[in-house]
């Protein structure tokens, strides 16, 4: 019988989180997960003043809750914790890392100069000084033109052919930095016999928001998205994302961490990959690939993946393709954690962290690291000499 | 999602019944709430330990002779489960997992606290101790970590020094370890083991330390907090101290406990296996008694389809077994139970007293079918500390019946011989 909520109550104290946190292994200034997590909210509870400011250093990647042999949500404990606790007030930087719909959108604008610029190491630099932005970081590429420009000016009057129908809950990264993978979901769904539409209104699904604690912006925008994918659930598209992070942030954070309500609709907001393996799998639909495809891939279970437990239908996705090799690699966090990796402060654990995923991939050299996630690929492209794809767009070059 | 066989439980039965199905080629799924009691592991495997509170020492003539008839392996029969135990050695030599130990002798593996206690296997890093009354070694140099919390040098000393053995204590400290100590509940023994992983030149300047406070001893006796990923640091330091290294176990989380599930699931997984970590399954869908299919919270509308299913979901700890105010059920097709129906009569309050409880368990048939209202559920077989009429601390017998089990209930599926 639980009284409190995340299952806090079933904890043990076993310690086999801790075992499993990325963080606990590499940066001693953070507590842990047990200890964060269930242990200091017994704490907190008597006495908010026992709230740690060393959570901050919580990747939230929730591989202490998949651990844990009792079902305790301690991530989501250590996350409102920080929200219902914390004095600390997020400064420009984190403000900016975590307006990625604001910052796209200036940047698209301008994206020759943008990119140019990012690249430049004076303002690398300034950056690292001024901003504490890492230096070593480098900033994922803006497009120059957005992948909802790109869908209503070229794909969007052909989608009412198909008979099915999908909402495409693109994210930010495919709107400002690689509509390419836009393109290729298009394609595939395409290809299926589904046609895709946009979401009547999309923003950011806020999970850099959360994690910098601007909370009631996260509120504000997962509002607008649940509204939005209500309507479209009403008018029977599900809603596909092609992140792992945005999919799992719409189904479980908004509840868990928000409080926005969307039991109604949770079911209906799924991952591209999952939804694909599962239409494939039942036998509904059938892709034509091309015969002379030829490809080494190493799948990288991102950490939301993981927590979600779909990783088999990205894996048995890939594994459909005829020539393409699989190998999985050993489900770890890569160290960056959305915007975690970004900041000057956290730079040195972020890659202690991915190490030995890291010399893992140099010692396989695929052709391609493949993931869901689309922060995992920034970090394994910059800590590693090979480039890293989506499943669905090795599925689209794939396609006859 | 379709496989052969859908194993709900990823502790030591579903996988080793994972993986001996996977060896014969089925293609199977394993579900696990979390991670398991693996992590609580001594690192060594009980197949018989005790019978009336007598050690046993040789398992494989005794237990035909003392094992009442509903104890899992009389069901299995006697040489039956004795022919299983001769082929685990094997089983785990497959995986790159060496151990020590025979079925035709119980040796002896030292507690946390320093006391003897009779098994069957101990993972390579431990020394099969032949004997009970006394150490193959007259005087040993016990030596800890500074700072480490989980291993206790006072009682072990002790308690090694009633049988006879000199004892001398030490703690270790190297610049590696202030970095931990920065935050002294995070000193764990998982986080000791992960400034080891990869890092040889840490373990010979470890190993340096070791020697040089050995001084004259016979023998070194370490905290087993090396090896996590694999067991390369446990022989780095093996090779690089000149003096027999003894290991001792500690408080969990157990880092050779740790190896074991880690090592385990990737040889099930390189064989062809589906593991399903923190997801748990909801529900069942039976179909003329047969389990159709199984639902889990992350699969949700996505269900799992097999011919056969395997609940190895452990007692309860495991949550396989549930104890409510007035019953014990089986939590997930309310299969029929072997327990007392007199609540009172669930305990003893003696606390180190033979626990009924501890042999509450799933009711199956002779071929480990779990029953329901009497009827065998033909396609569900249990495994594991699910099953009733064992008593795993007093007999230590937890890792034998879930080893054999799993195995029997591999047979049953796939006989070896029919294997592809």
């Amino acid at each position: 019988m639980n009284i409190s909520e995340n299952n806090f109550e079933q904890c043990l104290k076993c310690t086999v989180c801790t075992v499993y946190c990325p963080v606990a292994a590499v940066k001693p200034e953070y507590p842990g997960p047990k200890q964060a997590g269930p242990d200091g909210e017994r704490l907190r509870l008597k006495k908010p003043g026992f709230f740690d400011e060393s959570l901050k250093y919580c990747l939230n990647c929730k591989r202490c809750e998949v651990a844990c042999p009792h079902d305790v949500r301690i991530g989501d404990i250590i996350q409102a914790a920080r929200i219902k606790y914390s004095k600390k007030k997020p400064g420009l930087r984190d403000m900016m890392l975590a307006n990625t719909d604001f910052m796209g959108t200036v940047a698209t604008t301008m994206a020759p100069v943008v990119n140019a610029s990012l690249g430049l190491k004076p303002v690398k630099a300034i950056l690292d000084g001024v901003m504490k932005i890492d230096a070593h970081r480098t900033f994922p590429k803006y497009a120059s033109q957005k992948f909802e420009t790109w869908f209503k000016r070229h794909a969007q009057a052909q989608q009412a052919r198909y008979a099915k129908q999908v909402s495409f809950f693109h994210g930010c990264y495919i709107n400002y930095n690689y509509p390419q993978l836009g393109k290729d979901f298009v394609r595939v769904m395409n290809a299926l016999g589904y046609g895709v539409q946009l979401l009547d209104r999309e923003k950011c699904c806020g999970v850099a928001l959360i994690s910098n604690g601007l909370i009631d912006q996260a509120k504000r925008q997962a509002e607008v998205n649940i509204a939005s994918v209500r309507r479209s659930v009403q008018e029977g598209r599900p809603v596909i994302g092609a992140s792992s992070t945005c999919v799992f942030t719409m189904r479980d954070e908004y509840p868990h961490l928000l409080g926005v309500d969307n039991a109604d609709v949770r079911d209906s907001i799924n991952l591209a990959t999952r939804f694909v393996q599962m239409l494939l799998d039942s036998g509904k639909a059938k892709l034509n690939f091309r015969s002379d495809y030829k490809l080494r891939v190493a799948y990288h279970t991102a950490c939301h993946m993981e927590k979600m437990g779909w990783a088999a239908y990205s894996i048995e996705l890939l594994r459909h393709i005829p020539g393409v090799e699989v190998v999985v690699l050993p489900s770890q966090c890569c160290g960056i954690a959305g915007t975690y990796g970004f900041k000057k402060e956290n730079y040195p654990t972020s890659q202690a962290i991915g190490s030995s995923l890291f010399k893992k991939i140099e010692e396989l050299k695929p052709d391609f690291v493949v993931t869901d996630c689309e922060t995992c690929k920034w970090q394994i492209e910059m800590s590693t000499s090979v480039p890293v794809q989506h499943p669905i767009s090795i599925l689209a070059a794939a396609l006859k | 999602m379709n496989f052969d066989v859908v194993i709900i439980g990823g502790g030591l039965s579903g996988m080793a019944c994972g993986i001996a199905l996977a060896e014969r080629g089925k293609r199977c799924a394993i579900i696990s709430t979390g991670q398991s009691a693996l992590h609580f592991c001594s690192g060594s495997f009980d197949f018989l330990g005790y019978v009336n509170g007598f050690d046993v020492e040789t398992p494989a003539t005794t237990l035909a002779k003392v094992i009442p008839p509903t104890h899992p392996y009389a069901r299995i029969g006697a040489d039956r489960a004795i022919a299983i135990a001769r082929e685990v050695p094997a089983f785990f030599e497959r995986m790159g997992v060496k151990v020590n130990g025979s079925i035709d002798r119980n040796h002896y593996r030292i507690t946390p606290l320093g006391i003897m206690k009779p098994t069957w296997l101990s993972l390579a890093d431990f020394d099969a101790i032949p004997e009970k009354a006394r150490l193959p070694w007259s005087k040993v140099s016990i030596q800890n970590i500074a700072g480490f919390l989980d291993f206790h040098t006072a009682f072990v000393a002790d308690n090694l020094e009633r049988i006879g053995t000199e004892c001398s204590v030490s703690a270790i400290n190297m610049p590696e370890f202030d970095h931990l100590r920065t935050s002294p509940t995070e000193m764990r023994s998982a986080n000791i083991a992960k400034v080891f992983e990869g890092n040889d030149d840490a373990v010979r300047h470890f190993a340096a330390i070791v020697e040089r406070n050995a001084a004259d001893a016979h023998a070194v006796m370490l905290p087993a907090v090396f090896g996590l990923a694999d067991s390369h640091a446990v022989e780095v330091l093996k090779q690089a101290v000149k003096l027999p290294i003894c290991f001792i176990p500690v408080l969990p989380p157990s880092v050779p406990g740790i190896r074991t599930q880690i090592t385990m699931r990737r040889r099930f997984e390189a064989l062809g296996g589906t593991y399903f970590l923190g997801d748990t399954v909801t529900s069942a869908r039976m179909e003329n008694g047969k389990v159709a299919a199984i639902s889990t919270r992350n699969l949700a509308d996505d269900e799992l389809r097999a011919s056969h299913f395997v609940l190895a979901t452990g007692s309860f700890f495991g949550h396989g077994l549930e104890a409510r105010p007035d019953k014990v059920v089986e939590t997930l097709f309310d299969a029929d139970v072997v327990a007392d129906g007199d609540r009172d009569r669930w305990y003893n309050h003696e606390i180190f007293a033979e626990q009924p409880y501890m042999s509450f368990g799933v009711a199956t048939d002779a071929t480990f079918h779990p029953t329901k209202g009497g009827k065998a559920i033909s396609n569900l077989y249990a495994a594991g500390s699910v099953l009733s009429n064992h008593n795993p601390i007093k007999e230590a017998s937890g890792a034998g019946v879930a080893l054999i089990s799993a195995l029997h209930v591999a047979d049953l599926i796939t006989p070896q011989q029919q294997a592809k």
